[in-house]
């Protein structure tokens, strides 16, 4: 709020997403995907979302390139509003947030060359044909791909080849944010790490903002300088990488932290986690955590946290962090 | 006689990932695969012999199929029996029985590969519509290519021809107008699918144009698809036109089509049974390699079958 809206490219406040399900007997009822979702991202920042399958962040992607229509809340683009835009107006807003997407071997179309894939974006652009060529060499020595890839077909390439040439056609328009939505989790460990360190260069020569989607917390904590924590729609954690991953104040985020095993979990006591995520068309009533937190406390079953700052900086929507934490201290001693 | 194997159809495409024509060495598998074929290559074979037959027609044909012989009588006025002059005999006009099968090609394949390339453009372009825009405008054309379905279709085409009056145009568009509901709705699963996948989200989040999306990313998926139904449509549209002849209701006469001719020799049938069989064999071979053909290309298509051969 402090902050010029210049320095915030992206603003999000208070995004829903909600589905319809139609029933073939019965009424239709609404799968609330995403709930009052709000967060901030820099240029040149990487926004990190986190959470188990369902959770909600592919949703937030998809509705923030528009792909889904978001139900309720604002997004707003170097504080302008770009929410439920049309026609040209769309067209030009898309050019500024571009995402990578998860399937290296189905975001790529088989019948196209990297060059005419590439291409598509550069026309897109405004570029005229008979420059295509030298930006598209361009692009690919800049996700280090040799220039001999431009004429080749998706299923020539290999899985981080593939990525690599998303990211490029993602360039390719210059956008202020890209969105990574699971970029990663499809390639081998090693090609990770190289396709990683790809990203983070990137994002030093162009101050490209990056909302970054992952499971995987060891590859957020690389990559994040801050993280939000979904669980069944709505963030009950956030806060800079470092606050939560050296500090996790919600049962939840410790728990997936304490399930990563590279990730040190040492001053925390280890949570495991049991059951699955509920529904998210039939969420538990008060906190949707509460049937699967160890620290659940007779409020938490009426009556749903709000996303308050706590003692360090981040939020935490949480009775019991936000009632002074003594009952985790207590049961934290007698362990 | 007219239905096609459509739930074998969409099984094998349903599943698929439609890229084996990008597959580099598609071409090079696909004649391997001819060459072991034998059925598939005589199928081939055959169907370009008919092309040949189609185009060359005054060239190969003995006679004037028009012309009427004084020789080809006897003298009681029945047809001849073949001979040394008339291979395939004379009908009951005395006019000789090959030179009319040839000429008959020329309607046949004309029919059956007008008729069906139309089809598969309608069929594709209210199939890629419907599919890809959804919604209302999916609902509506896919309500009147339910509608154009339910019909009979031979009914359906003797009712259209009853009307619009029997001419070769006629037949081609009325077999078009009943055949693209087939295309049209295996189409439309295949749309629904294709948009579906990130490269079409992906092309649509740079703000790529819808039309350009089509072009480019939804119809070149889709080719599989158009050849093996329009194969199978060829057939189809042969066999209807030569119903529809056999009813009287088709070329016009005296034009030679081969459903005219089995109508007329089946009055013969006992005396003169020729008549019959020589169109009757010639219209079962063209079918049937047609079809042949069409379960050929089903099966190289298919990229399941095509992972267990590479």
């Amino acid at each position: 709020m402090t902050t010029p809206a210049t320095d915030v490219p992206l603003k999000v406040e208070g995004l829903k997403v909600y589905f319809r399900v139609r029933r073939a007997f019965g009424k239709a009822r609404s799968i609330k995907a995403v709930n009052d979702v709000s967060f901030e991202l820099r240029s040149g920042e990487t926004l990190g979302i986190a959470g188990e399958s369902g959770s909600g962040k592919s949703s937030v992607a998809r509705s923030l390139v528009q792909l889904t229509r978001p139900t309720g809340g604002t997004i707003s683009l170097s504080g302008a509003p770009v929410m439920n835009l049309t026609g040209q107006r769309l067209k030009r807003f898309r050019r500024r947030m571009q995402m990578v997407y998860q399937d290296p071997y189905d975001s790529l179309d088989p019948r196209i060359s990297v060059h005419d894939a590439i291409g598509e974006a550069l026309s897109v652009r405004g570029l005229a044909r008979a420059e295509h060529k030298g930006e598209v060499i361009q692009l690919l020595e800049r996700v280090k791909l040799p220039a001999s890839v431009a004429e080749r077909y998706p299923n020539q390439l290999s899985g981080g080849q593939r990525q690599r040439v998303s990211i490029a056609r993602a360039l390719a328009v210059n956008p202020e944010i890209i969105i990574c939505d699971e970029a990663v989790a499809a390639l081998d460990v090693s090609i990770r790490a190289q396709v990683l360190n790809l990203l983070k260069d990137i994002q030093h020569d162009t101050g490209v903002g990056y909302l970054f989607i992952s499971h995987d917390l060891s590859t957020l904590r690389f990559m994040a300088d801050h993280v939000a924590i979904m669980y069944v729609g709505r963030i009950v954690e956030h806060g800079t990488s470092e606050e939560v991953f050296s500090n996790p104040q919600h049962p939840y985020t410790r728990a997936l932290i304490a399930a990563v095993p590279s990730v040190t979990s040492r001053g925390h006591r280890r949570l495991k986690l049991s059951g699955e995520p509920p529904d998210p068309g039939n969420p538990p009533s008060g906190c949707p955590f509460h049937p699967r937190c160890p620290e659940a406390i007779d409020q938490c079953r009426t009556e749903r946290p709000e996303l308050l700052t706590t003692d360090g900086a981040q939020k935490v929507a949480c009775h019991v962090v936000q009632l002074g934490r003594t009952r985790v201290a207590a049961s934290g001693e007698s362990a | 006689m007219i239905n096609l194997p459509e739930n074998e159809l969409n099984a094998a495409f349903t599943a698929s990932e439609p890229t084996v024509l990008s597959q580099p060495n598609f071409w090079r598998r696909a004649g391997r695969s001819l060459l072991h074929d034998p059925i598939a290559l005589c199928s081939f074979a055959f169907i370009a012999l008919l092309a040949v037959v189609a185009i060359f027609a005054p060239l190969i044909a003995p006679d004037d199929p028009l012309r009427q012989f004084s020789n080809g009588l006897s003298y009681v006025g029945a047809p001849v029996s073949p001979n040394g002059h008339f291979l395939l005999g004379t009908d009951a006009s005395g006019r000789d029985v090959l030179s009319r099968l040839i000429f008959g090609v020329r309607v046949s394949l004309l029919v059956g590969v007008v008729a069906t390339g139309l089809a598969s453009l309608i069929g594709v372009v209210i199939g890629t519509v419907a599919g890809y825009v959804g919604g209302v405008t999916e609902s509506i054309l896919m309500r009147f290519t339910d509608m154009v379905l339910s019909f009979p279709i031979l009914l359906f085409c003797v009712a259209l021809i009853a009307v619009t009056g029997p001419s070769t145009r006629n037949v081609v568009l009325v077999i078009a107008f009943a055949y693209w509901t087939y295309l049209a709705r295996v189409v439309r699963g295949q749309v629904l699918s294709i948009k579906e996948r990130e490269f079409v989200n992906a092309a649509r989040t740079l703000g790529v144009g819808h039309v350009k999306i089509i072009r480019k990313h939804i119809i070149p998926h889709l080719v599989p698809t158009i050849i093996v139904y329009g194969t199978l449509g060829v057939a189809t549209s042969i066999l209807i036109e030569a119903s529809l002849s056999f009813l009287g209701i088709g070329v016009p006469l005296p034009q030679a089509s081969w459903g005219e001719m089995i109508s007329e020799g089946q009055q013969y049938f006992q005396s003169a049974p020729w008549l019959l069989v020589a169109p009757g064999v010639a219209l079962i071979l063209t079918v049937l390699a047609f079809n042949l053909a069409g379960d050929w290309l089903t099966d190289i298509l298919d990229p399941a079958v095509q992972e267990v051969g590479s």
